[in-house]
């Protein structure tokens, strides 16, 4: 198998079309203008040595290594700065460039610690490789004088020496080891653009500094690994490497936190995982990543992690033990029973966006196959689900209509409703480097988030709206385009349809949408609205990225197709720059609303009304399918507290956590008589449930993850499922006890019937994932090689369809009881419900969530910074510590949703969006008041969910 | 069947969902509005949601939107053995 290795170029490549010739030791090559002599060479095979260079950042030429001779030249040019011209001859290998690199080598070597042996780095140390390179066999000047490699020089204290900063939870900053390169800070700056880092001191003082000489935890640092993969010596390494050694296999996989769906090498000893490394061919991260999926996979082998099936008759039993056969057949006995006693609709499951499109596919299949209903639905039901209503019923699809490259070609970017820095973090790395080449950006979020401001980036407009107003901000910006003239009319006149566009104009020209009214409401200056609306009218290629501040509202829905209708009034649709652009917040949480997650869809997006639909399948599984939708999690959930919905299979999904009204859902979970749970720990929702499934990790299996570009990514097993099966094979075993004739042996063969079952995924199939990496749907005969951008000729449904906006105030509104609005929110380190990483070392950055409250409200309140607070709504009140800052405006309040503690939960309302029964998370009217601690409410779950996880026969609860 | 603490029902939860997509469609023109309702309900709504409507609907739709009550006729009636 071995290592999966990467060519470094040691400069990135050049984009320009026009090709020069020239010889580099005798062999011709061939390259883009503006190529480095470095690159060129590389292209041809020939490895120039380098230490200063890599491809992941641009050249500095400053190891004096790469040197070359050019004919016709001067001198010793570094070929990493020098580019290629035509007809350039060059020599890589002479006796004045072999004497010059030894000297140069020696000096490095002078000044480093000679534990080669013993040294992490030993095996992938790019020192070592040069000064075997350059045939170092001599160090002349001896170890003595000024060094920065021993603590103490003849007994008196080096001042030069510097202790290991071991701060980080992940790796190491070993200042002994360092050669100031600068790689670790350029990579902080051009990759990740967080600016960490930076050389203190001139000439020999040279170091590198996390921030102002601090610790790296304590510094700006986000812990992305981007400088830690740049070092090409031991300063920065990665403690896993340093505990396990040196990895001897590699596999190329997929992240499963967000919906940017980075492609990793899974970098293995034996079955122990030793680094996740990012990979440099992955088209969603092109090499870069995050602290979560570069180091927050320690989840995986948690001791909390339940590896055996267990059952029990009561929630308030003890768990026992049982054999996978014992739970399989005691979950198809009470599915039977249950659907025996109240009906063929009172069962009915919940697919996760965490697993595979393949076990996603079999869930689905299970209930309509199996339960024969539609009772299915998925998480994007909270999150994404108004993003699949309003771009279906205007554009004709439901998915995002650009590739993550696409930004490389934005020149104003508005951001509506997320904070990628935090929750798509790789994605903001890329928006943010176009930003400092020059694109703009508008940001709507009532936070000032990091998108806003943060190192060398301003965002040139911030509307800071009050919660609740995206609809009237969003029209406002519409009106003044309309209004203004600012609308393309050819583009209209072509791809829409003409009259609902004169509609639409009636409709938004109306002074009540007028920026003037609009800040009424909004609390956002009419100026700013009109400046915004402007400049992305205006600005050229106009992106829009959002995330849940757009979906997560009563007028969820109605803010997506305002979305829609600012692209198609723009023209911004169709070409590569453009575009609407759902930020998805899980893995595959497009994946699963692809594969058939909702009640009333087949996969493919596809009603289950629709005759010619339900026959492919009910000729493929030989039964008949229903044909009324089925209940979405919310309606699922009343059918349970009316009586009508007993049983429910939740594959990888925590509801209890996860959903709004959580007094509501435990509710709706207690009433049920049999939930079944498959999961890779206890979770809040295993609290309620009867039947517990393990659950395996996304290193555990084989499969796709689609992430929010479209873009259908392999997942590779590199170790054996510590619980015994992969999670498609559980749901297989389920199938099969209620005689459904399943025998899938891998999933590639799931994926075939997708492919033959689904129009836009029809040429999909493992073959062709291995052959390009990984391809975009829709991917058909149409478009073979897959779908980066779509709606290029025209709009998926014909032609694009306007439809009015007309702004209604939520009904959750303030008062002199519940006088602030809250908004919820993620934060970087953590993820979702925090299942995972509240198991991991990121809890050294966020270790409880904290509730962020304007100076003045705080004040009012007579609440200091980090004061434990009640936080109170008409739903539920709960307790947490304040963070007292004027990121958030006044009256307005934000927190984090990570720590079961807390569960921001009990606060947010049963309110939803109109059209899909996305939950309102964004905005519940609450009051803030002084607290001693826990509220009664959070003992008493504390206590139910301490009593719910005994499991007979373990001296703990096993949390 | 509602929880202690002003939470709606779920028939009340279906009549405020109901009012919440007229209220959407009332910004096209009437008839087109009607006809957006029912057939927001006919594609997402599962019998049962239906059925509990149908009942209230039936009793006079207290509380429901003129426009809800209109589109009550093409709204379709779950068959008697639908799940």
């Amino acid at each position: 198998m071995g290592l999966v290795h990467e060519i470094d170029f040691g400069t990135p490549a050049s984009k320009s079309e026009k090709q020069v010739t020239l010889t580099v030791d005798g062999f011709e090559v061939t390259v883009p203008e503006g190529t480095s002599i470095m690159r060129a060479s590389m292209d041809a095979g020939i490895e120039i040595p380098k230490l200063c260079a890599t491809d992941m950042v641009d050249a500095f030429g400053s190891c004096r290594l790469c040197l070359v001779e050019i004919e016709g030249r001067n001198g010793t040019p570094s070929s990493c700065t020098t580019p290629v011209a035509p007809g350039m001859v060059v020599h890589t290998q002479t006796g004045r460039l072999k004497d010059i690199r030894k000297g140069v080598m020696e000096l490095y070597i002078s000044d480093h610690p000679l534990d080669c042996l013993t040294c992490a780095a030993n095996g992938d140390c790019e020192l070592q490789d040069m000064a075997g390179a350059v045939g170092l066999r001599d160090v002349r000047y001896g170890y003595e004088g000024d060094n920065h490699v021993r603590a103490k020089n003849d007994g008196a204290e080096n001042f030069k020496w510097m202790a290991k900063d071991e701060s980080n939870p992940y790796f190491t900053y070993d200042p002994s080891k360092c050669i100031v390169c600068s790689r670790c800070v350029r990579a902080c700056e051009e990759v990740q653009g967080t600016f960490a880092l930076t050389i203190e001191g001139r000439g020999f003082d040279s170091r590198v500094s996390p921030g102002a000489h601090e610790l790296f935890l304590d510094s700006e640092c986000v812990s992305c690994g981007a400088c830690v993969q740049a070092c090409p010596t031991a300063t920065l390494t990665e403690k896993s490497v340093i505990e396990i050694g040196q990895p001897e296999h590699s596999v190329v996989t997929t992240c499963a936190y967000c919906g940017v769906g980075c492609s990793f090498k899974a970098e293995m000893r034996g079955e122990e995982l030793v680094r996740m490394v990012p990979w440099k061919d992955g088209k969603a991260n092109r090499g870069h990543s995050c602290v979560k999926g570069r180091f927050a996979y320690g989840y995986a082998t948690h001791k909390e992690r339940i590896l055996n099936p267990m059952i029990r008759e009561k929630i308030s039993d003890p768990w026992r033990e049982v054999s996978w056969e014992e739970a399989i057949e005691y979950t198809n006995k009470e599915f039977r029973r249950i659907q025996y006693q109240y009906g063929r609709g009172a069962v009915g499951g919940i697919t996760s966006s965490r697993c595979t499109n393949e076990e996603t596919y079999l869930v689905q299949k299970l209930i309509r196959q199996g339960f024969r209903n539609n009772n299915v639905d998925t998480c994007a039901r909270v999150c994404h689900s108004p993003t699949g209503y309003g771009l279906g019923q205007t554009y004709g699809t439901s998915a995002g209509t650009q590739d993550f490259d696409s930004v490389e070609q934005t020149d104003v970017a508005l951001i509506i409703g997320a904070n990628p820095a935090s929750a798509h973090p790789v994605f903001a790395s890329r928006l943010k480097k176009r930003i400092r080449a020059g694109a703009k950006l508008i940001v709507i979020d009532p936070r000032r988030t990091e998108m806003v401001k943060s190192a060398h980036i301003q965002a040139e407009h911030h509307l800071a709206l009050k919660p609740g107003t995206n609809v009237a901000v969003v029209t406002a910006m519409a009106h003044v385009i309309v209004t203004e003239g600012l609308f393309n009319e050819a583009f209209i006149r072509e791809r829409c349809d003409w009259s609902e566009f004169q509609d639409y104009i009636e409709f938004v020209s109306d002074p009540r949408h007028s920026p003037e009214e609009v800040e009424k409401l909004s609390g956002v200056p009419a100026e700013t609205i009109r400046g915004a609306a402007r400049l992305y009218a205006t600005g050229g290629n106009g992106a829009i990225y959002y995330g849940l501040g757009v979906t997560e509202h009563s007028q969820g829905s109605t803010t997506v197709i305002g979305i829609a209708n600012l692209a198609m009034l723009t023209g911004n649709i169709g070409r590569p720059g453009v575009g609407v652009n759902p930020l998805r917040g899980q893995n595959n949480v497009q994946g699963s609303c692809d594969m058939g997650s909702f009640p009333h869809e087949l996969p493919g997006y596809r009603h289950v009304s629709g005759d010619a639909v339900r026959d492919i399948y009910d000729s493929l599984w030989g039964v008949k399918l229903d044909e009324e939708p089925g209940l979405r999690i919310p309606n699922m959930l009343d059918a349970a507290v009316d009586g009508t919905f007993k049983g429910i299979y939740i594959q990888g999904e925590d509801i209890l956590q996860s959903d709004p009204d959580t007094k509501h859902v435990s509710a709706g979970l207690a009433a049920m008589e049999c939930v079944v749970v498959q999961d890779l720990f206890l979770n809040e929702t295993a609290n309620y449930a009867h039947v517990f499934l393990p659950g395996s990790t996304f290193l555990e299996k084989d499969g796709t993850f689609t992430n929010a570009e479209r873009r259908i990514n392999r997942v590779r097993k590199v170790m054996t499922p510590k619980n015994g099966y992969a999670d498609w094979e559980v749901t297989q075993l389920l199938a099969q006890a209620m005689g459904l004739n399943w025998n899938y042996k891998h999933p590639s063969e799931i994926m075939d019937e997708i492919a033959k079952t689904t129009p836009s995924f029809a040429l999909v199939s493992y073959d062709r994932l291995e052959k390009m990496g990984s391809v975009q749907w829709p991917c058909n005969e149409k478009a073979p090689e897959g779908t980066p951008i779509m709606h290029i000729d025209g709009f998926v449904r014909g032609k694009g369809k306007f439809i009015r906006t007309e702004y209604v105030a939520t009904d959750e509104k303030t008062g002199p009881r519940f006088p602030l609005l809250l908004t919820t929110g993620r934060i970087l380190s953590q993820y979702n419900v925090g299942a995972q990483t509240r198991r991991t070392e990121n809890v050294a950055w966020h270790a409880e969530d904290l509730l962020e409250i304007h100076p003045h409200d705080a004040e009012n309140r007579g609440l200091r910074d980090g004061d434990w607070v009640r936080l109170k709504s008409r739903a539920g009140e709960t307790t947490l510590r304040a963070q007292v800052t004027d990121r958030v405006s006044p009256g307005v309040v934000y927190t984090t949703f990570h720590h079961p503690d807390t569960q921001a939960n009990v606060i947010t309302t049963d309110f939803s969006d109109w059209a899909t029964n996305c939950p309102e998370y964004k905005v519940t009217a609450v009051q803030v008041s002084p607290s001693n601690g826990p509220s009664d409410w959070q003992k008493e779950y504390n206590e139910q969910a301490q009593q719910s996880r005994r499991i007979a026969g373990h001296l703990e609860a096993a949390e | 069947m509602s929880h202690d603490d002003g939470r709606m029902s779920t028939k009340q939860k279906l009549v405020y969902m109901a009012n919440q997509i007229a209220t959407f469609f009332d910004s096209k023109p009437h008839e087109e509005g009607v006809a957006g309702i029912a057939e927001h309900i006919n594609k997402f709504w599962d019998p049962r949601m239906r059925r509990q409507f149908f009942e209230m609907l039936d009793a006079g739709g207290d509380g429901m939107k003129p426009t809800v009550i209109e589109a009550g006729a093409t709204i379709r009636r779950p068959r008697q053995d639908a799940a």
